[in-house]
């Protein structure tokens, strides 16, 4: 991926590329805008499932360790920012504060999950990752009483947006002249944020750990033999995946200013876990890919379903929202069916799936 | 001593509901180790079709006995799930047999997906409540309270595990499945038709899914679009807890997940009680004085939490499931 050595300068046509990307992504939240600002909320919620995605990668794509329950970090980021910068315990910290704080309690989970899970394997970590994250969900939903937590189903709102100073990213505001929504302004922010988790990503595919963790995917038993502690290592992979959790839910509270525990099912565990296999595991550009392709395809859906339909029968035979899923459904079957790969999968991947086809010849 | 034996006897019930589910599950990973996730919406397709050929029977113009329209429905159920069964098998997870070990199970989320909205767009958005075609009658056991239902139920679903266990130990097809789960490779030199057992082992578990479907829509009286998802998902952690693969783990697991959550459910408020507890803030001491020293920390809205934990347990100490062999693990 980064094949290029240190020494080498880049050539400037990888320079010309890199401006027009960054300006096409300066842009965007205006090209969205036009559209609606609803668009712009799309993107925005792309980003924060990029972050997901990114951080359930880890685990599942980079060192082979399927988990179900991964939305249960995504809830606990989500929820600590909401029960420290909201009127419900009247504590309103600024988000700088809270996202680590967040990223390191959703990190503190993942160990608690990964520690006494580190003998089982394949299926069998699926289902308790799966009932941890069904534990969580439970536990938000019924903290309310005797002493209330975390309000229960009816969740937790008014939850302060990040603000710097004065400086709120929720208003509409103008800035040298340019009108800027409250959503474009988090665009920003969250782009930035998206970018380093990339980047964390990358480099960290690139790592001492990143070949660890591939080797542990790959052969645990070999990967021990080679001296790797695969203790540590895959303790090291659900900490590190958990904490991106946690970054991601915490913006998701700032930017929703609403959480419950309706938005922490296994069906979000389940979708972000697609968007990876999808994508293409352990492909960084592939799993990005989902997490956009997944975002982005219902609600295209959501808006084009009642319009085609009306054009074809003349009128609206089924509700949109069902044939939204429906169609969903059925694209996950024919992605996977025509790419069982996925759809950007990783060279080491793609090469393993054409070995047969050269031994058959 | 009665609500101890009444929860067992509401856990033995619902566990044997469980154990017909596991059952399916178990049987598909035990051949192709594909955790099929739709399975939880084929019994939801047995409820809601059986359920569809009761009330139209129901509302035909000569009155039909009972018996004889519930099983009319149920046998309609088998056949519709059977078929579907079968035409998942074909469509979603024939063609990704030798595809990586992930891309099945989204294909296997993508038809749960569509089984879950097409039964929205047939069946509505409602509760459906089921008519009482059998007025349970109580019998006394010991103290506690059991239904003819609630025995019919435990019956009829061990009945149809030994006739599974029957099938898979004695019969030729039992043979070729058994041989199959140990290596597909050589069953197939052995003239093994593969793709048919694997076909009958998704068939079969269809099958006991349908009479599971209509089983529980009795017992609850109500069915709905989306009841498939949690009874899988419980049925699947009952299949895992036996340890998946295994025929009698999952009849093991189904009936001790259902005892656990009952009594589970019956003692979780007791046990965690908190007013006995010396140091509480005022507003606990207000509530526990109001309450007559009732207040709990966890309720019995914990019942699925108490499911998960034990299968957690379990698996810490047995990390293949009560009954399951070490298994390897496959790429």
């Amino acid at each position: 991926m980064t094949a290029h050595g240190r020494g080498k300068s880049v050539p400037p046509k990888v320079w010309a590329g890199v401006v027009l990307v960054a300006l096409a992504l300066a842009l965007l939240p205006f090209v969205a805008a036009l559209a609606g600002q609803a668009w712009v909320r799309i993107l925005n919620f792309a980003m924060i499932y990029i972050m997901l995605a990114l951080g359930l990668n880890i685990v599942v794509g980079f060192a082979g360790l399927l988990d179900l329950g991964y939305i249960a970090f995504y809830a606990v980021g989500a929820y600590m920012y909401a029960l420290l910068a909201s009127p419900h315990f009247g504590i309103h910290l600024p988000f700088w504060v809270i996202l680590p704080l967040g990223a390191g309690l959703a990190c503190i989970f993942g160990i608690l999950l990964g520690a006494p899970t580190l003998k089982l394997r394949g299926d069998y970590l699926a289902i308790v990752t799966l009932g941890f994250g069904e534990i969580i969900r439970i536990f938000l939903n019924n903290l309310n009483t005797p002493v209330n937590v975390t309000n229960g189903p009816q969740g937790v709102n008014l939850i302060d947006p990040f603000h710097v100073a004065g400086f709120s990213f929720a208003r509409a505001q103008s800035i040298l002249g340019v009108p800027f929504s409250g959503p474009q302004k988090y665009y920003y922010v969250l782009l930035l944020l998206t970018i380093g988790v990339i980047v964390i990503n990358i480099r960290l595919q690139n790592s001492r750990l990143g070949r660890a963790w591939e080797a542990i995917r790959e052969d645990e038993v070999a990967a021990k033999a080679m001296g790797i502690n695969t203790r540590n290592v895959k303790l090291l992979a659900f900490a590190m995946g958990a904490s991106f959790g946690g970054i991601a839910g915490g913006i998701f509270s700032a930017t929703q200013e609403f959480v419950s525990p309706e938005s922490f099912g296994l069906f979000e565990s389940i979708i972000v876990l697609a968007m990876v296999v999808l994508g293409g595991m352990g492909n960084i550009p592939g799993v990005i890919l989902g997490a956009i392709l997944l975002t982005l395809l219902p609600e295209v859906l959501r808006s084009t379903m009642e319009p085609l339909q009306n054009a074809l029968f003349g009128r609206v035979l089924l509700d949109a929202e069902t044939v939204r899923l429906l169609v969903f459904g059925i694209a996950l079957v024919a992605i996977m069916l025509y790419r069982p790969a996925g759809l950007w999968p990783s060279a080491v991947r793609k090469r393993e799936l054409e070995v047969p086809k050269v031994v058959a010849e | 001593m009665d609500t101890f034996l009444q929860q067992l006897i509401n856990g033995l019930t619902l566990g044997s509901v469980y154990a017909l589910v596991a059952l399916g599950y178990t049987m598909v990973y035990g051949i192709i180790g594909l955790i099929n996730f739709a399975h939880g919406e084929v019994v939801m397709i047995g409820a809601m079709v059986s359920l569809s050929v009761i009330m139209a029977l129901l509302g035909a113009h000569a009155p039909l006995p009972s018996v004889v329209i519930i099983l009319a429905g149920l046998l309609v159920a088998i056949t519709v799930c059977m078929a579907i069964a079968y035409a998942m098998e074909k469509i979603a997870y024939r063609p990704l047999r030798k595809a990586p070990r992930l891309a099945p199970l989204i294909t296997a989320i993508g038809m749960s997906i569509i089984l879950q909205n097409l039964a929205l767009i047939v069946w509505g958005r409602n509760y459906l409540t089921f008519p009482t075609l059998i007025q349970p009658t109580p019998y006394n056991v010991l103290g506690a309270s059991m239904t003819d239902l609630q025995m019919l139920i435990v019956v009829l679903a061990g009945l149809l595990m030994a006739g599974l266990v029957f099938v898979v130990q004695r019969t030729r097809l039992g043979m070729a499945m058994r041989a199959t789960a140990q290596n597909p490779q050589v069953a197939g030199l052995m003239g093994i038709d593969i793709n048919v057992v694997i076909s009958a082992a998704f068939v079969i578990g269809a099958a006991l899914a349908a009479v599971a479907g209509l089983m529980v829509m009795t017992y609850y009286g109500i069915a709905h679009y989306y009841m498939g998802f949690l009874l899988g998902l419980k049925a699947f952690t009952a299949a895992v807890l036996g340890g998946i693969g295994n025929l009698a783990g999952a009849m093991l697991g189904g009936v001790l997940l259902g005892i656990i959550e009952a009594l589970g459910a019956g003692y979780i408020g007791d046990v965690s009680n908190i007013c006995g507890f010396p140091f509480l803030s005022d507003s606990l001491q207000q509530q526990c004085a109001a309450s007559e020293g009732q207040v709990s920390m966890f309720g019995s809205n914990y019942q699925d939490v108490f499911a998960f934990f034990v299968l957690i347990l379990v698996l810490i100490f047995r990390p293949s499931g009560l009954l399951g062999e070490r298994v390897s693990e496959r790429a």
